[in-house]
């Protein structure tokens, strides 16, 4: 009986994995490559190995779709988007996808008691040497519109001085899926990569040199207006 | 080897053409390789664009050696990234999201007429349907600001990157043979392709060897009045000695359509410089590395498809 349960399980966790992998391999690679399609700078940049963070601007549920698609299968199993707990394990079937098709790493917005660490499920995907997808601003707000970046990133830096984070700039993918819209409609998406940030004992400065890293990333290319 | 137990549908003329191309393609590459001899850092952005030619006339030749079928779904793609890489590019408006929608919808849509042969809609879908569709989809949304620039710009958007482009499918559909004295669809379409394609190459080369006088300065300052009169008369050489073997054209319709791609070609070009300098960027992607987007490789075809076309369809079918 034991024996029965112990191989549906691992048929389930297979299942998952397999799941997983045909919908970043296909799915998201289909969407991203083929209906979208990605100018790409600096793609030299991006993580080998983790752990590491990819600290981007948030604009559509894409945003990570697109990151995730620029790293290797191989590491498929290593990389996993931060996300929303509240918004993304709202209900059974939406839980069930995210955390294991999309494999969110779900995160509490707010504190359920006082002495709740909100960052505990990131330090541990960190001890486990994934590579984070993550968004400072906390959510996706206005599309193609930057919100202030919160200092969350600089609190996971701090715990973690040693695990690189990676700015990564995008554009378009609020364009192509804002919120609040379920249609996809295609255009070409920006994603350039900056250069590693590493703490160095004070936070606002580095929430500083974040921000300055993803103004430079920003200047790289002249968008027209949308809105 | 027997042409024939291989089943394509293309004549042999284009395979021997396709040869032609490879064998340039082999001088063009030794060319480059011992300009680059010694240093490895020079020429780099001119190595890249002649390996892309390898690609790019590999990734043609597969669209249209097989099938009929396949030739015409590789221009929709073709249709559907110009599009996308247009959209992209200029300003839009978040309330024509879904507008752009439809805006796409409507290269499938084009591309089946072209399959169904089906030649009055072919004709009026985009400049008469997609017109009026498109509008009356934006005017039901309601969002007045800049309503003209958007209308605009979108049909803009899909007379050239989807009506245009589709003209080089429609020649694949003509009646293979009859009645004008063996022209064969695939044929005209490789020549047209080739020589626009040529033409580019032919300017490039005349305006970086003998270029002087600037011609159309305020638009794109390295064109020249050498590179674009060199390039157009080559392209009209290459055009009179190519056009008894892919085409029935008479001889001095064979010139005329030389100086026709040639000129047309050079106003292709220049609309879309004028497009992306009126928005501020050089080049409109990075797909074909050495080249820029898609756009930055189609831009003639966008003239000098539907001029090739209707010349064609006007005097020969």
């Amino acid at each position: 009986m034991t024996f029965a349960l112990h191989g549906v399980r691992r048929v389930i966790v297979t299942m998952g994995y397999l799941l997983r992998l045909f919908f970043y391999g296909v799915l998201v690679r289909l969407v991203v490559l083929f209906v979208l399609g990605l100018n790409v700078r600096h793609r030299e940049r991006l993580p080998v190995r983790g752990p590491a963070i990819l600290a981007a601007n948030h604009n559509s549920h894409l945003d990570a779709m697109a990151m995730i698609s620029l790293l290797p299968l191989r590491l498929l199993p290593k990389v996993r988007p931060v996300a929303a707990a509240d918004y993304f394990l709202r209900n059974k079937l939406l839980a069930w996808f995210a955390l294991n098709v999309v494999g969110i790493v779900p995160l509490n917005r707010q504190r359920t008691h006082e002495k709740e660490d909100l960052l505990a499920p990131i330090a541990a995907a960190l001890e486990r040497g994934e590579i984070l997808v993550f968004f400072p601003e906390g959510s996706r707000g206005e599309p193609e519109q930057l919100a202030e970046f919160k200092t969350g990133l600089a609190r996971i830096a701090e715990r973690r001085p040693d695990v690189p984070v990676i700015p990564v700039y995008t554009y378009g993918l609020g364009k192509a899926l804002p919120k609040g819209e379920w249609m996809i409609v295609p255009f070409f998406v920006d994603i350039f990569v900056g250069e590693p940030l590493h703490f160095d004992g004070d936070r606002f400065a580095y929430m500083d040199r974040y921000r300055h890293a993803m103004a430079e990333l920003a200047l790289e290319e002249k968008h027209a207006d949308w809105t | 080897m027997n042409l024939a137990s291989l089943h394509l549908w293309i004549p042999p003329s284009v395979l021997w053409t396709f040869g032609a191309i490879v064998a340039l393609l082999v001088v063009a590459t030794i060319v480059v390789a011992l300009m680059r001899r010694g240093d490895a850092g020079s020429h780099v952005e001119l190595a890249a664009r002649v390996n892309s030619w390898w690609v790019l006339v590999g990734v043609f030749a597969v669209a249209l050696l097989f099938r009929r079928g396949i030739a015409i779904g590789f221009f929709a793609v073709l249709s559907f990234l110009a599009l996308k890489e247009y959209l992209s590019l200029i300003p839009t408006r978040r309330a024509d999201r879904r507008v752009l929608f439809w805006a796409y919808l409507c290269v499938p849509i084009q591309y089946w007429w072209v399959w169904q042969q089906w030649y009055h809609m072919f004709l009026i879908f985009i400049p008469v349907w997609a017109f009026l569709f498109i509008a009356m989809r934006m005017v039901l949304r309601g969002e007045t600001k800049d309503f003209l620039r958007a209308a605009g710009t979108i049909h803009w958007g899909l007379m050239t990157m989807v009506f245009g482009l589709s003209h080089l499918a429609y020649l694949l559909v003509l009646p293979d043979g009859a009645p004008a004295r063996g022209a064969h669809g695939a044929a005209l379409l490789l020549f047209v392709v080739l020589l626009t394609e040529l033409n580019d190459v032919l300017q490039y080369i005349w305006g970086r060897t003998l270029g002087r006088r600037k011609v159309m300065e305020s638009v794109s300052p390295k064109k020249t009045v050498e590179g674009l009169v060199g390039g157009a008369l080559t392209t009209t050489l290459v055009a009179f000695l190519l056009a008894p073997v892919l085409t029935p054209l008479t001889r001095p319709d064979s010139i005329a359509i030389g100086l026709m791609i040639g000129f047309g070609g050079f106003l292709g070009d220049v609309t879309i410089s004028a497009v992306k300098r009126d928005i501020g960027v050089k080049d409109t992607g990075t797909m074909i590395p050495g080249h820029g987007g898609i756009l930055d490789r189609i831009d003639s075809l966008l003239f000098t498809a539907p001029l090739f076309f209707h010349f064609m369809a006007f005097f020969y079918f």
